[in-house]
């Protein structure tokens, strides 16, 4: 059975968790602070985190970076909006993605969905053939389709592409972008991400202005969705 | 007309105004004067040449008129004296209580200020306005209580005898020989906005007395007598005629500016008077006054301090004080010239002023001063060119104002010389034809009064006049007579006698004229620091201080000045660029700040620099540094007087400036009060705004508790629906909250080169559930970049696509280009389009463009953002219908691509 480790310190908001969560069928351990969350992770093994940035005992960044090295567990934090800074903080010391207080309670369960199937996927991202919604990319031959058309994409487009295929439904930031595909973690390179995901959306996107697929989380970084959930 | 009558034809006045000409400013003041009128009570003045003309009595008559047009009137003061017709006109009229004190055993009866108060009929009949009220009394003076009769917005019925005007008061004096001691100061005259004539010719008044009607004074009757002459009566009338008729000739004009009828106007007069301490000036004064409403001119009283003459004595200080005041009190401009002769100060400042007529007094001193001295009027008549000039004699012959005297005590003219050897030259001459009826004893006297009338002159004269006596002496009379040989040593005790007082004479003159002097100095400090303080009150801020005290110190003792005054970020910074400072000055200027001590040059600290520093101190504290030097960079010479008014100077400017810097602190606390009454104010709204979607969701959530069994599905479906709705919009309200609060605080947007359709697109994929999906139109070109905080500006679209979508219709449309150093940003709807009246205050807080929900918080939201970012935003109704927001953010082109690797 998949186990859920909760970390928050708000009762009510556990309680709202929990039941949703147990109604799906997950079992689900409470921890209401970043020390009681740390000695649950040896104890319950949990497969998936959800994770409150603003702990009584101190910031939800030391939970995640006591995280066991060994076996990568997949962690939702959990924010209020306004806190773009520490969710990137957050995103790029290991969470896997994000959630905004207030959210609904299908986008929980998609985004866990997501974090849960990455689990799943990540020998699965090394296949030839990328399927995220209509976008069809062929690795080995460089070809792209959206469906069934054709879309031609430069190489640093194409390498983009590919990135966000790998982690479909899951937030990327601008630093993991650019580090993944630029190799680089020089931030004054911002400008040149921005600039190449408009043109790559531009190809992918029947209107650019409003996006279906790759979407924008301002002041975090950029979602391709995946054809799977309902939108967040 | 003005008419023979008696109490029934009056001559009523209307209002007046003091210009001539129909320019906008008066017009407008004639307007508010007029809408004033409309509220503000009214004063009607029964004007008489003199007691028993019947004022009282038409007064009384009018009053009884009124009361049956329904007036509530009430008589506050009326003396009937006893008489039976007016008592008759009294009956049936309600007279209030009058207020009883006893001053040294004698009851006296005053009119009850309080009680006419509390009363507040429509009008109240007070008689003799110049009446002066009993010790104790709420005001002096009947005329004070009349006006605050006036400001409680009670109508005034009055009466006045023209021998109590005041600017008439010398000219009473002069045709009754009466001083009036009870005078209405003209300004309360001009206030009225009727003046009645009660005229009745000197025959009729005169038989009237004489049957006993009018009532005299016991006490006065002696005087009385001789006032009551045919002749003072017939001056007084026409006097009281005149008077009038100056109103009705500025009715006149009134009534002409008002209708706009042009005719040719006289050119605008202005007079000028010349003002001294002597008692004479006061009827120049008053005589001005009347001569400039006859011409209907402004008019100025000038007093002239010589630079360099003795200093007034206290005396003739307050009286020329006081006669300043009557001046102003007469509604005359009031200046101080200063120059070292008075004629040219008076002619520069009238040449200066396009004053048209000076009015100066006839000289009162012997023609010999005048050869000595010069003559102030020839002067005046020689330079003043095409200004008139009128010459009055003053009303009682007394010492004319001092003349210039020597520039220095020590400062002899040559003249003096002359009349040294002259004098000497005189006695020795009469000594001559003389000698043989005199004594030498005799001669040594008549020489010692041309010594000591020389010593007066000064030391040198003294001693010219002393040795040629000596020498003359010994020459023509002691003997052997006509050689120099002294054949008695007793003569030599007289020579030294002569010698000696000469000396001891010249010596005190000259201590004296030191002592003078010095009186002179402090006198002109003084001056100069009232006038400095006088300027200095109406200063506002630093810089208003630092202007005055430079100009002060550049006229008083003529050198150039620079005011500073720390600051929190540069140290010190000029309050006034009024001169530039080296740094090295500031050095200078920085220590006497820090040190509270002058430095620079002239004293013990940095003296090399040019400038002299003071540190302005007010209580404990220095508030700023004064700095001075000579024009031209050259350091200042100050002289011990001058030095004592610079200090006199700056410590006045110090507590000005501390003034000031209380005031400022006062504003600023004025401001956080306000950002305080906006804090409370957007509380209050946003906690609504919270409430409501709360209220919402707690009813929803605890129908779906309690009653879910009794409800339908679809009534559940619409609670769940209504919770959902009203939790994003609580968080709507919250996100905005926290935007604007972060602007507002002042926190500088971390700007980033973002493409215009990403900010565009992440805005519509927020917008999704609010627009239901509805239709967006984009024109958003790919090559469209912004500088921006994505954070920011994405609420800035959320926003405004939140409003299109409560207040507008689909299809929405956003746009956005780039032209010249901007790019637009246009979001539009097609709704009913923008509320009527100004579409800026749809940014602001609180305003709602209808009645839709939300706390108007999201268009100021925009605002403070977009122009945190340094843009505008503007609203505007979009042709075919529906509102259009636009922003135009000022933006520089993007930075060229780096290819990637």
């Amino acid at each position: 059975m998949t186990t859920i480790l909760i970390i928050d310190d708000d009762e009510a908001v556990r309680r709202f968790l929990k039941t949703v969560l147990k109604g799906q069928g997950y079992s689900v351990v409470e921890a209401p602070t970043g020390a009681a969350g740390m000695d649950a992770l040896k104890r319950a093994q949990p497969d998936v985190v959800l994770l409150d940035l603003g702990l009584p005992d101190g910031d939800g960044i030391e939970v995640l970076r006591a995280m066991p090295p060994h076996r990568h567990i997949p962690v939702i934090v959990l924010s209020a909006r306004g806190q773009e800074g520490d969710k990137v903080v957050a995103l790029d010391s290991g969470a896997d993605d994000y959630l905004t207080k207030p959210f609904g309670s299908s986008e929980l369960l998609a985004r866990i969905r997501v974090a849960l199937r990455k689990q799943v996927q990540s020998e699965l991202t090394t296949a030839d053939v990328l399927q995220v919604g209509p976008i069809r990319i062929d690795q080995p031959r460089h070809e792209v389709t959206v469906e069934g058309r054709d879309v031609h994409l430069t190489p640093m487009e194409f390498k983009l592409l590919v990135e966000f295929a790998r982690n479909p439904g899951r937030v990327l930031t601008h630093r993991h972008l650019l580090r993944e595909v630029w190799e680089s973690s020089a931030a004054d390179q911002s400008h040149n991400l921005r600039v190449h995901v408009a043109s790559l959306r531009r190809k992918l996107e029947a209107d650019p202005a409003q996006p279906q697929w790759l979407v924008t989380e301002a002041g975090v970084g950029y979602r391709l969705r995946d054809g799977s959930g309902p939108k967040p | 007309m003005l008419g023979r009558a008696h109490r029934g034809r009056l001559v009523t006045v209307g209002e007046r105004d003091d210009d001539e000409r129909p320019d906008p400013d008066a017009l407008l003041a004639r307007v508010k004067a007029e809408e004033q009128r409309e509220k503000r009570a009214r004063l009607k003045i029964f004007f008489g040449a003199s007691p028993g003309v019947g004022k009282t009595y038409a007064m009384l008559e009018a009053a009884r008129r009124a009361k049956d047009d329904g007036v509530d009137v009430a008589i506050g003061v009326v003396e009937t004296h006893g008489r039976a017709e007016t008592n008759a006109l009294v009956d049936g009229l309600e007279v209030l209580p009058r207020r009883t004190t006893l001053h040294r055993g004698v009851t006296l009866d005053e009119l009850d200020v309080d009680a006419a108060l509390a009363g507040k009929p429509e009008l109240i009949l007070i008689d003799e306005l110049a009446h002066t009220n009993a010790p104790g009394s709420r005001h002096a003076k009947r005329w004070q209580d009349v006006l605050d009769l006036l400001e409680a917005g009670i109508d005034v019925w009055t009466t006045l005898n023209v021998q109590h005007v005041e600017s008439l008061g010398d000219v009473i004096q002069q045709i009754t020989g009466v001083k009036v001691r009870e005078t209405v100061p003209d300004a309360v005259l001009e206030r009225a906005d009727d003046i009645e004539l009660v005229d009745l010719s000197p025959d009729e008044l005169l038989e009237r007395l004489a049957e006993g009607k009018v009532y005299v004074p016991d006490q006065a009757s002696r005087a009385a007598q001789n006032f009551f002459q045919r002749g003072n009566l017939l001056a007084l009338r026409e006097l009281a005629l005149r008077r009038a008729a100056e109103r009705v000739d500025a009715d006149m004009l009134a009534y002409r500016r008002e209708h706009g009828i042009e005719t040719p106007w006289p050119t605008r007069e202005r007079i000028l008077v010349c003002v001294g301490p002597s008692p004479g000036s006061e009827r120049l004064i008053r005589a001005t006054k009347r001569m400039a409403e006859g011409l209907h001119a402004p008019w100025t009283a000038a007093h002239v301090d010589v630079i360099g003459a003795s200093p007034l004595g206290e005396r003739d200080r307050e009286r020329l004080e006081a006669h300043l005041r009557l001046a102003e009190s007469l509604r005359g401009d009031v200046v101080r010239l200063r120059g070292n002769k008075v004629a040219d100060a008076l002619l520069s400042y009238a040449r200066e002023h396009n004053v048209t007529r000076i009015v100066a007094g006839k000289p009162t001193h012997s023609r010999w001063r005048d050869r000595l001295r010069g003559s102030m009027l020839d002067d005046l008549i020689r330079g003043s060119g095409p200004i008139e000039l009128s010459v009055i004699a003053p009303l009682e012959l007394e010492t004319p104002p001092p003349a210039p005297r020597g520039r220095t005590p020590d400062h002899v003219e040559p003249r003096a010389y002359v009349w040294a050897l002259l004098s000497v030259l005189i006695i020795t001459a009469v000594g001559l034809v003389a000698f043989s009826y005199t004594t030498l004893a005799e001669l040594t006297m008549l020489y010692l009064i041309a010594i000591m009338v020389s010593s007066l002159l000064g030391r040198g004269p003294s001693l010219v006049a002393a040795s040629l006596a000596v020498l003359a002496f010994d020459f023509c009379f002691v003997p052997p007579r006509f050689t120099f040989a002294v054949s008695d040593a007793r003569y030599l005790l007289t020579f030294a006698v002569m010698f000696g007082c000469g000396v001891v004479i010249s010596t005190l003159v000259v201590r004296l004229r030191r002592q003078e002097r010095d009186a002179i100095a402090r006198e002109r400090r003084t001056a100069a620091l009232q006038a400095f303080t006088r300027d200095v009150a109406e200063a506002t801020d630093v810089a208003d201080v630092a202007t005055v005290l430079a100009r002060h110190l550049e006229e008083t003792i003529d050198v150039a000045a620079a005011v500073l005054v720390p600051d929190d970020k540069e140290g010190l910074v000029a309050a006034a660029g009024l001169m530039p400072l080296a740094t090295q000055e500031i050095t200078v200027a920085r220590w006497a700040l820090e040190h509270k001590e002058p430095a620079g040059h002239g004293t013990d600290t940095l003296s090399a620099a040019k400038a002299l520093c003071l540190p302005l101190i007010a209580g404990e504290s220095a508030v700023g540094v004064l700095a001075i030097h000579r024009r031209r960079g050259e350091p200042p010479r100050l002289g011990v007087d001058q030095r004592h008014l610079l200090d006199a100077l700056a410590r006045q400017a110090a507590l000005a400036i501390a003034r000031v810097q209380l005031a400022v602190r006062a504003r600023d606390a004025d401001v956080r009060a306000r950002a305080e009454e906006l804090r409370s104010s957007l509380l209050s709204a946003v906690s609504h705004d919270l409430r409501t979607p709360l209220a919402v969701i707690t009813g929803a959530a605890t129908s779906l508790r309690d009653q879910r069994k009794q409800l339908s599905e679809a009534a559940c479906d619409d609670l769940i629906t209504s919770i959902v709705d009203d939790a994003s919009r609580l968080e709507r309200v919250l996100s905005n909250l926290l935007q604007l609060t972060r602007v507002e605080t002042g926190l500088e947007p971390t700007r980033e080169w973002v493409p215009a359709d990403e900010i565009v697109g992440a805005a519509l994929t927020r917008t999704e559930d609010l627009r239901k999906s509805a239709k967006v139109e984009t024109d958003v070109p790919p090559d469209v970049q912004l500088r921006i905080d994505p954070v920011l500006f994405e609420q800035v679209l959320i926003n405004l696509l939140e409003n299109a979508v409560k207040h507008g219709r689909p299809p929405y449309s956003v746009r956005a280009q780039r032209r010249g150093d901007a790019v637009e940003i246009e979001i539009g709807d097609r709704g009913r389009g923008l509320p009527e009246g100004d579409a800026s205050r749809l940014f602001e807080k609180f305003v709602r463009g209808s009645a839709a929900p939300g706390a108007g918080l999201g268009l100021a939201v925009v605002r403070a953002i977009v122009e945190a970012h340094g843009g505008t935003v503007t609203a505007q109704n979009r042709p075919g219908g529906g509102a259009l927001f636009r922003i135009v953010l000022p933006t520089p082109e993007p930075p060229a691509l780096a290819e990637a690797s």
